[in-house]
This record gives structure tokens, sequence and C-alpha cells, in this order.
């Protein structure tokens, strides 16, 4: 009897870590996908899986989309030869990619990604721990990816990731603070006091039921995105691997599955970021704003809303690719002016007119 | 003396300031760009068009009647740059064709060094006979310095017929049909 209690989390952890590193493995598909037709190249398109890939039309609809090309990019790492350069601190050397990675998998522990009815019919989030501070334990959490970058830097004892390593640090910390201040008016709203969910990121969406965040909140919605992008190390603010001054960054002298396993944290990070923009501000599994969820209360809903909260976290990482081919890297004093000079005022001065905002409404709404 | 034209920068707006409206117009003309046609050719599968005056690999042609053109004179072969083109002179065979037999030599053995050739069409430039052409073959590989070798079996191949309209001995033979053999 107590075992299917033990067991089945487990199940649904092994289930969700599986989904996830596909989502993660096509989505470097889709990087360079994307990136291609932007580029107005083709991309990928020759890996064929035998069996599938030998189907008539779909076989080579599949392959022309480069649907098998994940897993070639996934043995590839997986059969090179394993390096390790001579000058390297050995047990942090190894330990980085893990603690790179590490985080951005457990973040997702807390993130809701659909909703269902449970039999007494109250709605309930699908996540594997609802708890009350989701967002705090996904802040707190996904800072430590930061170590998996310093540690590889640092052990690589040698000048280029370690100056990768540095600037990483530096940015992510300044605009973990202008991230943490853009998401307080929201909480501000939706977890007032005396509501039932705290600062569960269910209670979140659930208060977007008629209205996403993004339109009710933009300057918010603009921070956090800007924010995410930074603590993402995405273009244009990737610091830490910016090609044209510091080689490869702070992976220069990883390769093979090391080098992979940063590969896979870095678009784990995205999706977390994608998944968290979607939360946050764009209503997550809610319809459409101003439309009431079509979502049914059996187990077809569900599934449903789950389809459509990937839909949306599919848009997101979509713009990340998208912004990525659009905007040239910043400077590095100039990613630190806007972290320090304009995000960080304008979220503090976004949580202050909220502040002000609530006051006058509970003084005359009284 | 030009004129030093001076202008004169406007402050940026607010609007500008933000750089949002710039990255907007950034992300539409990305946008724009990936659904256009690409403009990738993927080559192995598909070749690209080749104008009619390229110059690729010398080859050798014959005549439409499938005579040798080349009376290895020798004349490509001085004139090659890199020295990569080799010359045996032979005799045609009397049996086979009786009337250019001791008329015109052909050659034995004609060998163009790949790895040597620059590609610079002396040799099509300076050849009496109108033998040898850079035709459109551009793409040339081998596992050794002797498949780089061409020799005159492979350059007949790669040259095929030329469709000219000179028909020289067909000319020779009418006249002489009619009694005057020059």
């Amino acid at each position: 009897m107590d075992y299917i209690a033990i067991l089945l989390p487990i199940a649904f952890a092994l289930t969700m870590i599986s989904v996830f590193m596909g989502l993660c493995s096509y989505s470097v598909l889709a990087e360079r996908k994307v990136s291609s037709w932007i580029q107005g190249r083709v991309g990928p398109n020759r890996t064929r899986l035998p069996l599938i890939g030998h189907i008539p039309i779909l076989g080579n609809l599949l392959t022309g989309l480069g649907i098998f090309q994940p897993a070639a990019d996934g043995l590839k790492f997986l059969f090179k030869e394993e390096i390790t350069p001579g000058h390297v601190n050995k047990f942090y050397y190894y330990l980085a990619p893990v603690v790179a990675l590490a985080p951005a998998l457990t973040t997702m522990v807390v993130l809701p990604f659909g909703r269902y009815v449970d039999p007494s019919g109250v709605v309930q989030p699908l996540v594997l721990a609802n708890i009350e501070i989701g967002m705090l334990f996904i802040l707190g959490i996904s800072s430590l990816g930061v170590y998996g970058i310093v540690l590889a830097g640092w052990s690589s004892n040698s000048k280029y990731p370690f100056l990768g390593a540095i600037r990483s640090s530096a940015q992510m910390i300044s605009y973990e603070l202008a991230m943490g201040l853009a998401i307080l008016p929201v909480f501000m709203w939706s977890a007032a006091p005396g509501s039932e969910h705290g600062m569960s990121l269910f209670g979140v969406i659930e208060s977007q039921k008629t209205l996403w965040l993004v339109i009710w909140q933009p300057l918010s919605a603009l921070i956090f995105l800007v924010a995410v992008f930074a603590e993402t190390n995405r273009l244009p603010f990737d610091m830490a691997e910016s090609e044209t001054d510091l080689v490869g960054g702070f992976h220069t002298e990883y390769g093979c599955f090391k080098f992979g396993l940063f590969f896979v944290a870095e678009y784990a990070h995205v999706i977390m970021g994608s998944a968290l923009f979607v939360c946050l501000f764009l209503g997550g599994w809610n319809f459409l704003p101003g439309l009431a969820d079509p979502w049914s209360d059996n187990t077809f809903g569900a599934v449903l809303s789950v389809l459509w909260f990937m839909a949306k976290v599919f848009f997101m990482i979509f713009f990340f690719i998208w912004v990525r081919w659009t905007l040239p890297r910043f400077r590095y004093d100039q990613v630190m002016s806007l972290g320090w000079k304009i995000l960080l005022p304008l979220a503090i001065g976004n949580l202050v007119f909220n502040t002000l905002l609530i006051a006058a409404y509970d003084h005359f709404a009284q | 003396m030009a004129k030093t034209k001076v202008i004169e920068r406007k402050p940026l707006t607010f609007a500008e300031k933000t750089f949002i409206p710039q990255i907007l117009t950034g992300l539409k003309t990305t946008g724009k760009t990936m659904f256009q046609k690409n403009i990738t050719l993927q080559y192995p599968d598909e070749r690209p068009s080749i104008p009619d005056n390229y110059r690729g690999v010398p080859t050798l042609v014959k005549d439409p009647n499938g005579r040798e053109k080349c009376v290895s004179c020798q004349l490509c072969e001085f004139v090659c740059p890199p020295k990569a083109i080799r010359i045996t002179p032979g005799e045609i065979d009397a049996e086979a064709e009786p009337d250019r037999a001791h008329v015109e030599k052909a050659p034995k053995e004609f060998d163009i060094n790949m790895l040597r050739c620059i590609y610079c069409g002396l040799c099509q430039e300076v050849c009496p006979e109108e033998a040898i052409f850079l035709q459109d073959v551009f793409s040339l590989s081998g596992y050794s310095r002797d498949e780089m070798v061409n020799n005159k079996q492979k350059l007949y191949e790669l040259g095929g017929t030329l469709p000219d309209k000179h028909y020289k001995w067909d000319k020779k033979k009418a006249a002489e049909e009619h009694g005057n053999a020059h």
C-alpha cells in the first residue's frame, strides 16, 4: 500500500526529467533550425534513423526537419574521446558541469505545468511539489547555476574561461536583483494577505484567469524578460561565452560529454526561464485574456491545459532564439550599466508605484 | 575642394532611448527573413548551373565523325605554364583510317597532370585544331597522385564530341573525288 505512495512520485519525477531532457535536446535542434532559417540557410536535414526515417513521405519530411538530429548530437558527445587538460583542478573540473545542470533540473520540481480538477471539484495544479514558496525556491535554486560556471572557469586554470566565469558571475548577481524586484509587484497583487495560495506559482496563474499579467504589469514583464535573458546567459547578454573575445568562454577547456552537460544546462535554463515567464506573465495554462478556459474537468481537459502551457513555452523558446539572431552582443560595461543604472532603478520605481497603488486601492476601496 | 557638410544629429527621443522600437524593428526584419527562400544550394544533390564559358578541367574532344582532333603538335605542351601536359606523339593506325594515316599524327599518350594544372586555358587558346577545351567539370578528386593524372582515355571521356562544322576530312575526301586533291 505504501509502496505506491513512494513509487508514484518517483515515477512522476522520472517522467518529468525525461520529458524535460527531451525538450532540452529538441530546443537545441530548434535553435539550429531557427538560426538557419533566419540566416537563409537550411539547417540540419541529413540525419536519418533506420526504420522511421525510411517511411516513404513521412520519413523524408522528418529528416528534412532534422527531427533525428538530437540523437546524432548526443551520441557525438558520448563517443568523443574524453580529454582532460593536464593543468586543471580535476575535482572541480569534473564537478562543474554537474553543478551547472543540477539547479536547472531542480527548479522544475515546483513548476506547475497544467491543471486538473480533483474529485471534490477543486482545481489543482499538475506539479511535482506544490510548495507555497515556489517562486522563492526557483529564485534561490536557479542562482546556484552560476556556481557551475564559476567553478568551470576557475578549475580550468586558464585565462579565458576564468574571464568568462568572472563576467558571468558579476552579470548574474547584477540581474538577479532586478529580476527579484520585478516580480515583487506580481506577488503583491496575486498573493494579497489572506489569499489561499501564498507565493506559489499556482496562485499567480490562477490570478491571471481574466487578465494576463503582461498586460496588467508590462514594465515588470519587460524587466523580468531582460533579466531572464541575462540570467540564462543568452545573447545579447552572453558575456560568459562571448566567442569573439573569450574563445569559448567558461567552457573553453571542456570537451565531449562534459561540454554536452553545459550545453544541456544552458537550454534547461532557457526552458525554465521561458516556463517561468509564461507562468508569471503569460497566464500559464489560461486560454486567452478575457476568455474563460475551455478545458473540461476530465483528464482530457488536463491534457489540453498542459499542451496549451507547452505551446506558450515553445513560443517563448522561439522568442529567445529569435532575439539571439536579432540583437548584437552588448559590451560588458553596457551590460553592467544597463543592469545597475536602468533596470534596477526601474524595478524599484515600479515596486514603489505598485505599493502606492495598492495602498490607494485599499484606502479608497473600503 | 570638396565642401564639408555638417549634419546635425537630432537628440534621441524617449522612445529611441529605450531601444524598444529599434528592437521591434530588428525582430521584424529577422522574422521576415525566416520566411524567405533559403539561398543554400544542397551541393551533392543539387549542382550549380555552370556558365558556358566556364574554365574547368581541360579535356580532349572528338569531331562529329568520332575522329580524334588532336594531331599531337605539342603546342599545348610547350605553352603550358606549369608543365602539366605531356604528349607522346604516335602514328595513326593505317588500317583503321587509311586516308588520315601518314598525313596527320595522333597522340599515343596524352597526360594532363591535374595536380599541376592551373586552369589558365592557354592550351585551349593555343590549339590550332580546336582539340582541347576547358569544360564544365569543376570537382576533381582522387585517392592518389597517379589518379590525378588524366590520361588520354579519361580526357576523351570527359571531353566527348564537339559539334563543330569543320568536317575537315569529309571536305578533303569530297575534293579528292572531284579531282583536285588540294
